[in-house]
C-alpha cells in the first residue's frame, strides 16, 4: 500500500507530514516531501488512514498499486 | 418540569454559541496551518471537528427541548422553514436558519470525501453566516435578552471570533507568507 | 523552422515524412502513398507492436501498449493526434503538419477505428489550411471518423497528455493527476488516447509499407526515423529526419553545419540534457541516458564555446519556471527559487554552496507534480551542472570560461 499525493490538490497545509513523519518531511514551502517511496508498512497504516481522512485538500490517497505513470 | 425544559433549552442555546464560536475561531487556527497551544495541526483540526460535533448535539438538545415547550409552541416545521413561528417570528426565525445552516456544514463536512474538496469548501464558508445569525438569535430571542450574563458570553464569543478573523485577512496569518499562489496560468485557458 | 534538410549521401539521415511533394494537395498526397488499407484495431495494435513504433512526442512510449489499455476499455475512445509543441526549441511538428498533413491525418484514421471522436489538437494558426483540407479528405471519403479541429494554446505545458485531453474537453490545458489513467478514463469519462502526430504520420506509412520497412532505418531497439528540430549555432537551423542512432555530426551536417566550434549540444528540448559536441555520439536514447539525456521530441540546439551554457541554461529555466501550469505547490515555489538561484551561478553572484544548493533544489522538485514539467526541468539543470562542471568552477571565482574563448 502506498500513500498518492494528488498535487493539484495539495495546499500545504502540513497535516499529514505531522501524522506520518515516518513517511513525510516538509520543504522549503511546506508542501510534503516523501522520504522514501510513499510505501506505507502495516504499522504504520492506520496513521496513514488518518492522514487520508484529514487532508484539508483531499489530496492523499491510498492506493494499492502503482499505475503505470505513462505520458506522452 | 416544563420549567426543566425551559432551563434546558437556554442553556444547551448557549453552550451551543460557546461552542460555535470556539468552533470558528478553531477553524481559522486550522486553516492557518500552524499548531496551537502546543497542539500540532491535525490536533487542532480534530478539536475543531469534536467541538463542531458536540454544538450539533447541545443544538439538537436545544431544539427538541423546544419543541415539548408550552410556551415556544415550536412545530417540527419551523426547524426547516425560518421566520414562519408563532413566537417572535424574526428572531425564532434567526435560529431556524443558523440551525439549518449548521446541518450543511456538518453534513457537507461528514461527507466531505464523496463531495469533494470543491463542494465542501463552498459549503464550509456558510459558517462566516452561520455564526453571526446565530448569534443575533441569542440575543433578541432569548428571555435572559438584556441580562448581564448573556451579553458578557456574548460580547466574549464575538471578540474572539473577530480577532480570529482579523488574523485571518493579516498577513502574518499563514506559516509560509512567501509561499506562491496556486492559481491557473492564464496562458493555458487562451488560444491565439 | 521550415527548411528541410537534403540527405548527404551516406548519412543515417534520410527522408520519409518529409520526402515528396510538400503542401495540402490531396491529390499529390494519394499520387505518392496511395489509399489506405482499412485496417481494424487489432491490425492497427500488431503492426504498430511489430515496428517497434514508439511515441515522438518525447517519453517515447510504445503506442501498441496505449492501443491496447484504450482498447481494453472497451468502450469508443476520444482519440487526439497532439500537434501542440508548446516547446520553443522545437518546430517539426509544424513542419509535418505543412509538410505531409494527409500522413497525419491517415494516422488519426488508423487509431480512430470504432472511436467516439478524433479530435486534431494544433495551434489555431493553422486551423484554417487544415479545416479546408478536412473537408476535401471528408468529400473524398478518405475520413471515416469525422476530425474536429480543437485549438492548442501557445504554452510549454499544453501538450502535456493529460493536458491535452483536458483542453479538447473544454476544460484549459491544464494537466491532470495520474492515478487515473486517461486511457481508462479521460475528463469526459471516455478513454482518450493522445498521440503526437509525428507518431501518427510514421503510422499511415507503416500501414502501407509495412513493419520491416519501419525498421529499415533506425536501431534494432529504437526503430525508424524521427523528426529533429535542430537549432542553435548551425548554419541552417531547420527540421531534419534521420533514423535513430544517426550521429550528432550527421545531423548537424544536415542542417548546414556548426557555424562556431562547439562547446555542448542540448539533446531532447528544454526538458532534455546536455551532451558533449561529439560528432560521433549516436542520437538514441541508449546512447544518451548516460548523460541523463534522450532524444525527446527531437530537439538539438548547438552551444558554441563563446556562449555560456549556464547564462543559456539559466535563460531556459527562467522560462520553465514561468511556464507551470500553476496547479502544484512544488513546482510553482521549486522551479523560480531553482531558475533564480541558477541565474545567480550564470551570472556569478557566488555564494558558498550555490551549486549545492542548484542540485538541491532540483532534486527537491523531482517527482513532485501533476506532470513532468519539473522533473523535465529539473532533469536540464542536473544535466548543466555536469556538463558545464568546469564553467561553475570558473563562475565560483568571478572567471567565465565562455568570454575567454571569445578573445
Amino acid at each position: 500500500m502506498r500513500v498518492h499525493i494528488d498535487w493539484t490538490a495539495c495546499d500545504g497545509r502540513g497535516l499529514c507530514a505531522e501524522l506520518l513523519p515516518e513517511l513525510l518531511s516538509e520543504d522549503d514551502w511546506g508542501f510534503p516531501v516523501a522520504r522514501g517511496d510513499m510505501t506505507v508498512p502495516p504499522a504504520l497504516e492506520p496513521a496513514a488512514r488518518q492522514a487520508v481522512d484529514r487532508c484539508p485538500a483531499l489530496a492523499l490517497k491510498l492506493i494499492t498499486s502503482d499505475p503505470a505513470r505513462a505520458s506522452s | 418540569m416544563t420549567d426543566a425544559l425551559w432551563y434546558f433549552a437556554r442553556g444547551s442555546g448557549v453552550i451551543s454559541l460557546v461552542l460555535l464560536s470556539v468552533v470558528v475561531a478553531l477553524g481559522i487556527g486550522a486553516r492557518s496551518g500552524r499548531t496551537a497551544f502546543g497542539l500540532p495541526r491535525f490536533t487542532v483540526n480534530l478539536v475543531h471537528r469534536n467541538a463542531a460535533l458536540l454544538a450539533v448535539v447541545f443544538l439538537i438538545g436545544h431544539v427538541v427541548s423546544l419543541l415539548f415547550d408550552p410556551y415556544a409552541q415550536l412545530r417540527l416545521f419551523d426547524l426547516v422553514v425560518p421566520f414562519a413561528g408563532n413566537y417572535r417570528p424574526v428572531w425564532q426565525g434567526l435560529g431556524t436558519l443558523a440551525f439549518d445552516l449548521l446541518l450543511a456544514i456538518v453534513i457537507t463536512s461528514l461527507l466531505r470525501h464523496r463531495l469533494g474538496a470543491r463542494t465542501w469548501r463552498v459549503v464550509h464558508w456558510l459558517a462566516y453566516l452561520c455564526w453571526p445569525i446565530a448569534l443575533m438569535h441569542g440575543l433578541g430571542n432569548g428571555s435572559d435578552n438584556g441580562t448581564v450574563w448573556l451579553w458578557t458570553i456574548s460580547a466574549l464569543c464575538t471578540a474572539l471570533v473577530l480577532a480570529a478573523v482579523a488574523w485571518r485577512l493579516s498577513p502574518s496569518f499563514t506559516r509560509f507568507p512567501q509561499r506562491a499562489d496556486r492559481k491557473i496560468n492564464p496562458a493555458l485557458q487562451e488560444v491565439r | 523552422m521550415t527548411s528541410v534538410a537534403e540527405a548527404p549521401p551516406g548519412s543515417s539521415v534520410q527522408l520519409r515524412l518529409l520526402a515528396g511533394t510538400p503542401g495540402t494537395r490531396l491529390d499529390a498526397h494519394l499520387s505518392q502513398h496511395g489509399r489506405m488499407p482499412v485496417t481494424d484495431t487489432a491490425q492497427v495494435i500488431g503492426m504498430a507492436r511489430d515496428a517497434g513504433l514508439t511515441g515522438r512526442g518525447g517519453a517515447g512510449f510504445p503506442l501498441w501498449r496505449k492501443l491496447s489499455a484504450v482498447a481494453a476499455s472497451g468502450r469508443p475512445p476520444i482519440v487526439i493526434a497532439n500537434g501542440a509543441e508548446g516547446e520553443p526549441a522545437s518546430g517539426k511538428d509544424k513542419t509535418l503538419l505543412s509538410y505531409a498533413p494527409n500522413l497525419v491525418l491517415d494516422g488519426l484514421q488508423l487509431i480512430a477505428y470504432g472511436a467516439k471522436s478524433a479530435v486534431l489538437y494544433v495551434p489555431a494558426a493553422s486551423h484554417p489550411g487544415l479545416r479546408s483540407l478536412l473537408d476535401q479528405r471528408r468529400s473524398a471519403g478518405l475520413d471515416r471518423v469525422p476530425v474536429q479541429l480543437v485549438a492548442a494554446p501557445d504554452a510549454f505545458v499544453s501538450g502535456e497528455e493529460s493536458a491535452v485531453a483536458s483542453a479538447v474537453a473544454g476544460r484549459g490545458a491544464v494537466p491532470a493527476d495520474k492515478l487515473i489513467r486517461i486511457t481508462d478514463s479521460g475528463p469526459g469519462g471516455a478513454p482518450t488516447l493522445v498521440q503526437n502526430v509525428e507518431t501518427l504520420a510514421h503510422l499511415a506509412m507503416i500501414a502501407r509499407y509495412g513493419a520491416g520497412w519501419f525498421r529499415t532505418a533506425g536501431t534494432y531497439d529504437e526503430p525508424g526515423t524521427f523528426l529533429a528540430t535542430i537549432g542553435g549555432a548551425v548554419a541552417a537551423p531547420g527540421v531534419v529526419e534521420a533514423g535513430y542512432g544517426v550521429s550528432l555530426g550527421d545531423l548537424l551536417t544536415a542542417a548546414g553545419g556548426a557555424t562556431r566550434r562547439l562547446s555542448a549540444v542540448l539533446v531532447g528540448g528544454y526538458h532534455g540534457g546536455w551532451v558533449p559536441a561529439d560528432p560521433g555520439l549516436p542520437i538514441s536514447r541508449a546512447a544518451l541516458t548516460p548523460y541523463g539525456g534522450s532524444p525527446g521530441a527531437g530537439v538539438v540546439m548547438a552551444l558554441p564555446t563563446d556562449a555560456c551554457g549556464l547564462v543559456e541554461t539559466a535563460r531556459i529555466a527562467g522560462y520553465l519556471a514561468g511556464q507551470t501550469a500553476g496547479q502544484c505547490g512544488p513546482c510553482i515555489n521549486g522551479l523560480p527559487r531553482l531558475a533564480d538561484t541558477l541565474t545567480d551561478l550564470a551570472q556569478r553572484r557566488a555564494r558558498p554552496g550555490l551549486p549545492a544548493e542548484v542540485e538541491r533544489l532540483a532534486r527537491l522538485v523531482t517527482g513532485r507534480g501533476a506532470c513532468r514539467h519539473p522533473d523535465g526541468s529539473a532533469r536540464l539543470i542536473h544535466s548543466a551542472m555536469r556538463a558545464f562542471e568546469a564553467d561553475v568552477a570558473a563562475h565560483l571565482t568571478g572567471r567565465c570560461l565562455s568570454e575567454e574563448n571569445y578573445r
